[in-house]
């Protein structure tokens, strides 16, 4: 059996997606900002697509902007809200400790530029209250960004309520949707969102497209220099097939969210369930606020790559935050994060789920993780010691 | 390209002397749970001659396979030759591993290097120091 579990890596595309994009590679191949006929018709495609992805999001055509995924997105974001704040002198800037790279790397290149960036303590749930972040805003802080759901252990953070925070405080606030566009009702105006930033290829759209949200009024800073692309905000001639598959899965993920993540959800539970069966591992992540598809867990006693290597054999397709993984030595951020020992982080296994996955898929994986996690264990020195007593074990 | 060469990936999946080893005369240990990696060797020793050896290991893919490789290396080999064993052998043996990986094949030579020691040790034997370098590729987490 083949099951492909990492849908919070990658999605495959939707059959409707791809059709949206053909007729963009052959037919109306003409560049956007062309005089011609040709070039105009590429052009009306393309508002089309951005009033269809405004509509989405509750936003107008007129504040979005496409990037190339959902990485660009964040970069300018988040410089653009720096140049604006430094320009008054405000240069703190607040995030929490379990973003992505895509935001946290951006931060730490402004941290070198002078910001002071303040990384928001996620607690062992992993997640943030508004008050954490009410409380924090200062007279100089010219940026929140918070992600709208965590890509490593699903948790959903109260974003409507940072939104209200930020408003009332006149702090620009960013939100990292990237694992929430498409799965989670987002409405950028009722939520009080200036900036979002969302990836095509997680809601079974093309990959290298994604969108940055602006409210209108702010001023962005371009990260790529060009013609006038994107109201001049974004250099480069657009990727008209891949903005056309991306509102066409766009749609059709919000129109079917609810249907999806009632789906959806009720697989993540029921393998939620048979994996706690496994002793001495741990959910990570919220267990009420969590993202549908989300299925985060650490076995102690074992390393993630071995795990999902095996798991591979039997044909699921899952991932790890285990050192081993990532190619560098620590595990990942996220999970250290939430508190969990570096020993606990390295056996750690997600499972993301969507909603062509099938209950028959959540039982062969329920009867092939505690095998593996088994037979792992039984060749660690370091579970025999724990079982002997020798040291102690971290989790239940 | 796939992350591993066939041989490790044999030797991940079919892992050659894994298990313990009850009154083993020589045990060795290396490696910390913090980095993932915890390497355990375990031997027999008649005459000089490693006439069985057990592994267990808590890491990656490449940690459990370099174990399994480095263990059917020195099976049946006198101590003097266990004891030449070098990590870029294991990894050779292995078919190569990727360059981030080194450090496993590097983990395999000294948990045979301790297990060694331990029997030295446990029977008076007499042995020079420099056979038994410190770890210089680890993270020395154990230092701290």
């Amino acid at each position: 059996m083949k099951v492909y579990a990492d849908n919070a890596a990658t999605t495959k595309m939707s059959k409707h997606a791809i059709e949206a994009m053909m007729p963009y590679f052959d037919e109306i191949y003409a560049n956007p900002s062309s005089l011609h006929s040709e070039g105009q018709r590429a052009a009306e495609a393309l508002l089309d697509a951005r009033e269809r992805i405004g509509a989405c999001l509750g936003c107008s055509s007129k504040e979005i902007y496409f990037t190339s995924g959902g990485s660009e997105a964040d970069n300018q974001a988040i410089i653009s809200a720096a140049k604006i704040g430094a320009r008054k002198g405000k240069k703190h800037i607040i995030s929490t400790a379990f973003e992505h790279h895509a935001v946290l790397h951006t931060l730490d290149k402004l941290k070198k530029e002078g910001f002071d960036i303040e990384l928001l303590p996620v607690g062992e749930k992993g997640n943030i209250t508004a008050e954490q972040v009410a409380n924090a805003i200062r007279e100089d802080t010219c940026l929140v960004t918070v992600m709208y759901a965590n890509n490593e252990i699903g948790s959903v953070l109260p974003i409507a309520e940072i939104g209200k925070v930020c408003k009332d405080k006149k702090v620009l606030f960013h939100t990292d949707a990237v694992q929430a566009a498409g799965h989670i009702h987002i409405n950028v105006k009722d939520e009080n969102i200036d900036m979002l930033s969302l990836a095509a290829h997680k809601f079974h759209g093309p990959k290298g497209v994604g969108v940055l949200y602006s409210r209108l009024g702010i001023p962005l800073v371009n990260v790529i220099e060009g013609g006038a692309q994107e109201r001049g905000k974004r250099g480069g001639t657009e990727n008209l097939p891949g903005i056309m598959g991306m509102a066409a899965a766009l749609e059709d993920a919000c129109a079917k969210i609810d249907e999806n993540a009632e789906k959806v959800s009720f697989l993540r539970d029921k393998l939620i369930k048979g994996l706690s069966k496994i002793e001495h591992s741990a959910l990570n992540g919220d267990d009420v606020n969590r993202l549908p598809g989300n299925v985060s867990f650490c076995f102690e006693g074992i390393e993630g790559e071995s795990l999902l290597l095996l798991l591979d054999e039997k044909g699921i397709c899952a991932s790890s935050g285990s050192a081993c993984t990532s190619g560098s030595l620590d595990p990942s951020h996220v999970l250290l994060a939430i508190g969990r020992p570096h020993e606990v982080a390295h056996g750690s296994l997600r499972l993301t789920l969507c909603e062509s996955n099938t209950e028959e898929e959540v039982d062969y994986i329920l009867k092939c993780v505690p095998e593996v996690v088994n037979y792992l264990r039984n060749m660690s020195p370091l579970w025999h010691d724990k079982v002997s007593g020798k040291k102690e074990f971290f989790l239940k | 390209m796939a992350l591993y060469s066939e041989k490790v990936m044999d030797h991940f999946k079919n892992p050659r002397n894994v298990g313990t080893m009850e009154n083993a005369d020589g045990v060795g240990e290396v490696g910390n749970a913090k980095c993932g990696d915890i390497m355990k060797i375990y031997l027999k020793i008649d005459d000089g001659i490693i006439t069985d050896v057990k592994f267990e290991t808590f890491g990656c893919g490449s940690a459990i396979a370099s174990s399994s490789m480095a263990t059917e290396m020195i099976k049946g080999k006198p101590l003097s030759e266990a004891l030449q064993l070098t990590n870029k052998a294991v990894a050779e043996a292995l078919d190569g591993l990727p360059a981030h990986k080194m450090h496993c094949s590097v983990l395999a030579e000294e948990a045979i290097k301790a297990a060694v020691k331990d029997y030295y040790d446990k029977n008076g034997i007499k042995y020079d120091e420099k056979l038994f370098g410190s770890c210089d590729s680890c993270c020395h987490e154990c230092e701290i």
